[in-house]
């Protein structure tokens, strides 16, 4: 999905790109909030376009500051069994499960 | 209210002395926070009588011996992100407003182990994600200086409360500057300690490789000897290091002779209010009399921190929020059209305008065709970022500068132009990105009596460099208490 530019290198970021990425996020906005995060998502990417003045070729993409590496540990039962208390925060439950709209048409 | 004007150390001093008991000291806060709280809404939870049973118990380990630590029986708040099993836990959100956690935050484990006792929760900006705790679900925190003002954030409730004397210290987190911003407009110390060197287990992620929890107290002696009861190599947390050295209480010496300091000329520059650059320098040339060696140097990449952050922390965001769907606890929205329809509505429903504005931008950042433009060019400047750091550790041991470009502004002065709230993160997101450990202490008052905060960044594990000038400088400059505070001996 191409987003656009102006003519004068902003950015444009069209209903689609909006549409696909409330699917992304999973989130349904309003009409009202669809024209203000688009609003606001064409500004910070402006800004943040700043980074394009950076060269940065040669430069691998830096996630961990202190290069960790796999960290493993025994994989040894240390909880009780909760299930009780997690149970205890569902929006709705029956019994041992969590309940959700259906999901699967028979 | 003679209790709570004294630091947490020594109140701790007073109760192992048996002149104070924890319940006594307990008491004393829950009556700061009953006469205050209608002013400041630091609190999005307080536990009266857990707090009193739980000072009971530890008072009884403190007579048997069993508690020794110098926070046993000291009072503390919890901001509302970091989990705590059987209390209630929002992260500021109406997505988390009936939360329960099955168990305790590693941090605050630790806490209690060391016998402190929890008074409740802090408020916050939803999910960490703010600048001024005004996108808190539950209301807006007033600063204690002047209460038609924010107290920052988004560690806001937490520094608040300890700037109003409800609590004597109280926990945070920081991901692009959450302890230490909000610590300097409400005219206290907070420190975020090196990535990795206290646990986020049970510490609701916003940024993962950006958080850490900290510190917020009335000085950097509370701040050590709290430090020192965090810091701790966890297993459940893959990204806790084993550190050796976390006797932080040992940094303070009230000694600077020959310590090189250096202020980053762009951290002077455009933006900077002059009340802000002439107490920050003032301070740096308190540190000099004291016999520090400070000058001003050129930090490269200073402009390119925001716009990384950004990227970086909403990429995060929007993943670690993905887990948020109504289906096992928190919120759900009421739908009889199907799953996919029940996420989208909760999520919807459940969050907060800035909060669902990161979850955008993050998911756009790293959707295909945008990842390389923008995610990975994020972490390229990131590793920049980092070297820069990098080579101005190799000339001085600590980088002096300014917290936030301006004091505390307005309450409702800051939300309606989210670009330009970022933008006053720009001398603390790039500690985050590089990991590195940044105290903020307050250096002075602007021309409306608002507090101004010093901030001392050090190398990655040179924690007691940063305690130690923080320590030397607040022998000079000592802790002076918010107007409300003051207030509450008044009433």
């Amino acid at each position: 999905m191409e987003k656009k530019q102006t003519e004068a290198g902003k950015n444009v970021i069209t209903d689609e790109i909006m549409e696909y990425v409330g699917i992304l996020a999973k989130l349904e906005l309003s009409v009202e909030e669809k024209q203000a995060a688009k609003k606001d998502m064409e500004r910070i990417l402006d800004y943040v376009g700043k980074l394009n003045q950076l060269d940065t070729s040669g430069v691998e993409p830096m996630s961990d500051i202190f290069s960790v590496s796999n960290v493993f540990r025994e994989d040894q039962v240390e909880h009780k069994d909760g299930a009780e208390d997690a149970l205890a925060n569902a929006p709705k439950r029956r019994g041992q499960a969590f309940v959700v709209p259906r999901t699967v048409d028979l | 209210m003679k209790l709570l004007s004294l630091t947490a150390v020594e109140l701790g001093k007073k109760i192992k002395a048996r002149q104070v008991t924890a319940e006594e000291a307990v008491r004393e806060a829950l009556c700061a926070i009953e006469q205050k709280e209608a002013q400041v809404h630091s609190f999005v939870t307080v536990d009266q009588e857990g707090a009193i049973k739980r000072a009971r118990e530890v008072q009884k380990g403190i007579a048997n011996g069993s508690l020794t630590s110098p926070l046993a029986g000291v009072p503390v708040a919890i901001k509302d992100n970091l989990c705590t099993q059987g209390m209630l836990t929002t992260c500021g959100s109406n997505m988390l407003h009936n939360f329960i956690p099955t168990y305790t935050a590693q941090a605050v484990r630790n806490l209690e182990r060391a016998g402190a006792v929890i008074l409740g929760k802090t408020n916050m900006d939803e999910f960490a994600m703010g600048s001024t705790t005004e996108t808190s679900a539950f209301g807006a925190t007033k600063n204690p200086w002047n209460l038609d003002h924010v107290p920052g954030g988004s560690s806001g409730g937490s520094c608040a409360a300890v700037a109003a004397e409800e609590v004597p210290y109280a926990l945070g987190s920081d991901t692009g500057g959450s302890i230490r911003q909000p610590s300097a407009f409400c005219g206290v110390t907070g420190l975020k300690p090196t990535y990795g060197t206290v646990s986020r287990y049970g510490l609701i992620a916003y940024g993962s490789s950006l958080d850490q929890v900290g510190p917020i107290a009335k000085d950097v002696t509370d701040c050590a000897a709290v430090l020192e009861v965090l810091a701790s190599h966890d297993q459940k947390d893959s990204t806790s290091m084993k550190r050796e050295d976390t006797d932080f209480t040992a940094a303070l010496k009230d000694d600077v002779r020959g310590m090189r300091i250096g202020i980053p000329r762009d951290y002077l520059g455009d933006g900077l209010e002059d009340d802000v650059k002439t107490a920050v320098l003032a301070a740096a040339d308190a540190l000099k009399q004291q016999g520090a060696m400070v000058e001003q140097f050129d930090l490269r990449l200073v402009e390119y921190a925001i716009p990384a952050y950004y990227v970086i922390a909403a990429a995060e965001a929007s993943s670690n929020l993905e887990r948020y769907d109504g289906v096992k606890y928190g919120y759900r929205a009421q739908d009889d059209q199907g799953l996919h329809q029940m996420y989208k509505k909760t999520r919807s429903q459940g969050f907060g305008a800035e909060v669902k504005r990161r979850i955008m931008l993050g998911s756009f950042v790293l959707s295909s065709g945008y990842y390389d433009a923008y995610y990975l060019k994020a972490l390229r400047t990131k590793a920049l970022i980092k070297q820069a750091f990098d080579e101005a550790f190799e000339k001085y041991d600590l980088i002096l500068g300014p917290v936030a470009p301006a004091p505390a502004p307005k309450l409702g002065e800051s939300l309606c132009d989210p670009l330009k709230m970022y933008l006053g993160d720009i001398y603390t997101v790039s500690v985050n990105l590089a990991g590195l450990p940044a105290i903020s202490v307050p250096c002075g008052v602007d021309a409306k009596g608002l507090p101004i905060g010093l901030q001392l960044i050090g190398d990655c594990f040179q924690e007691k460099k940063i305690i130690q000038a923080a320590y030397a400088y607040q022998q000079i400059r000592r802790y002076q208490r918010s107007p409300l505070a003051q207030r509450g001996e008044i009433i």
